[in-house]
């Protein structure tokens, strides 16, 4: 899942201290599993909102709403409030959601409320580790069903650098080597021989140096045109 | 097998111990002082002299133009690539570039992360790794590029450079399997010559080194010296990889100030005599004290 943050508070006061009518958006997709961007989390930015914006003795009207996902057109039916009719809408989905939904409401003013970070698994109870960096080509097969990409802070494909450290990576002494986590599991399971093999530079073009990446089923792309 | 293209490459061909020193270019255009410190002290006690490149992401001046000051004046550079600040366009570019500037031993590092530095809010590039760069070096040395052409066949290169290519390797660290079957993987793609991360422990690198005698790749065991007890806990706590023993800490901190470098000196001379005859020759890192590299010659007994 994608796991986004709540940017600072003043950050989007900041944002919206000019705005007389505000509404806070909330999604029902990612941003609510980890609890950082849903109806809820939309309810209370709002009320803090409208208690900062009383103390500094501003009129704002601020409003909350949520949808299912911000990043499908099919579930905007269901929204209550009328976007065009806010000064701002900030968004605490992903930025996916921030910019689909400005790009389907264009006369909307459609304000980031939140910082997105990584594709992520939920570790521990409020704790969510990075585990796909969507690199477009993946290595998972040969690295013990670890990724070096995203895994390893210097995305290397050939084993660990001089900076592993009794497991851990020179970069932060909390965060695991991925390679040596990757050797630990080929070693475990007999299959050291995919380490030992060289990997060629990676394509890059997989990941982002190809400028904007699209998935595209085309059976289903003709299908829709035929009907 | 071809001529030697390199002091350093003739001298490991013919069996000799070979010793290397290191610099690093400044932060900063003055370059005065550390070229004034290559060519008094190193120049006649070293056969080369690596060039750091960005040393621990700490922005300085660059290490090809460091590596060719010294071609000028007779001094054998050893140029250091990583792979932290270059995509394979800027480091094909610059190995080309090095080869015209007469600079033939490069040295093939991943590159410290760029959160160690003094930048740390710069990107790290790592489009090769360090295996991938020896890759890139066997490329350009067959004529060829990484890239392809318009009908999708390799680039042809008009005038190929020749490297004598080298690697690092991290001998004392906890986890050696891996650091080994990178070493393999890098001799593969075309390393020639290691210089290794700090040693301090002489049992450890000789078991290294049997581990590693398959390859039969000249090692040049790295140190570095040692100033004072303080950076000697310092590298134990925090430079992955490096175990200095209580013994080094013992005798630092009990030489009175005005004695350090000489202890230090000796240390390193006990080090390189100890373990001189399992490995192939000795990099030293003097960090700043290239003035004690002579003595550490003769402490060694190499001089």
């Amino acid at each position: 899942m994608i796991v986004a943050e709540r940017k600072p508070f003043d950050e989007i006061m900041e944002m919206v201290a000019s705005c007389k009518r505000v509404l806070v958006l909330g999604c029902g997709g990612c941003v609510t599993v980890c609890l950082t961007g849903g109806e809820r989390q939309a309810e209370m930015l709002a009320s803090q909102l409208r208690l900062a914006a009383g103390a500094k003795g501003l009129a704002m009207e601020v409003d909350f709403d949520s949808i299912t996902r911000q990043c499908d057109k099919e579930f905007f039916a269901n929204l209550k409030k009328d976007l065009a009719s806010y000064d701002a809408v900030v968004s605490i989905a992903c930025g996916v959601g921030v910019q689909y939904m400005g790009e389907q409401f264009a006369s909307a003013r459609i304000l980031p409320g939140m910082n997105t970070q990584h594709l992520a698994a939920n570790t521990a109870p409020g704790v969510w580790t990075e585990y796909c960096h969507g690199c477009g080509e993946c290595v998972l097969a040969w690295t013990g069903g670890i990724c070096p990409i995203a895994r390893c802070s210097k995305s290397l494909v050939n084993g660990a650098c001089g900076g592993t450290n009794h497991g851990k990576c020179e970069v932060k002494a909390e965060m695991d080597c991925g390679w040596l986590l990757i050797y630990k599991k080929l070693q475990e399971t007999g299959r050291l021989d995919e380490l030992r093999k060289l990997r060629p530079p990676r394509n890059w073009r997989k990941d982002r140096s190809d400028g904007v990446r699209r998935l595209v089923l085309k059976d289903m792309v003709e299908e829709e045109t035929k009907s | 097998m071809s001529e030697p293209i390199s002091k350093l490459q003739a001298a490991l061909a013919a069996g000799q111990f070979v010793v290397t020193g290191e610099v690093g270019p400044p932060k900063g255009t003055n370059v005065g002082p550390v070229l004034h410190e290559a060519e008094e002290y190193l120049k006649n006690s070293v056969t080369a002299v690596n060039v750091t490149d960005i040393q621990t992401a700490v922005m300085r001046a660059g290490s090809m133009a460091f590596s060719h000051m010294l071609v000028d004046r007779d001094i054998e550079p050893v140029y250091q690539m990583v792979c932290r600040d270059r995509n394979r366009l800027a480091l094909q570019s610059d190995l080309l570039s090095a080869y015209t500037l007469g600079i033939r031993n490069v040295l093939a590092l991943t590159g410290d992360h760029t959160t160690m530095g003094d930048h740390k809010e710069a990107k790290g590039v790592y489009d090769l790794d360090s295996v991938g760069l020896l890759q890139a070096m066997s490329i350009l040395e067959s004529g060829q590029d990484m890239g392809l052409d318009m009908k999708g066949n390799p680039n042809k290169l008009d005038g190929a450079p020749r490297f004598f290519k080298g690697c690092c390797v991290t001998p004392c660290t906890d986890e050696i399997e891996p650091q080994i079957i990178k070493l393999e993987k890098k001799v593969e793609a075309g390393a020639q010559f290691v210089q290794t991360q700090a040693v301090y422990d002489p049992a450890a690198f000789e078991k290294f080194m049997s581990g590693i005698a398959h390859l039969k790749v000249p090692v040049l065991v790295g140190i570095v010296m040692l100033k004072h007890a303080g950076m000697a806990k310092y590298m134990n706590n925090f430079v992955p990889g490096v175990v200095v023993p209580d013994w080094i800490i013992k005798k630092l901190s009990e030489a009175a100030k005005e004695d350090r470098q000489k202890v230090s000196i000796d240390i390193c001379g006990q080090l390189i005599r100890e373990m001189k005859h399992c490995c192939q020759g000795a990099h030293l890192m003097t960090l700043g004290w290239d003035m004690c590299m002579p003595s550490i010659v003769q402490a060694a007994g190499l001089a």
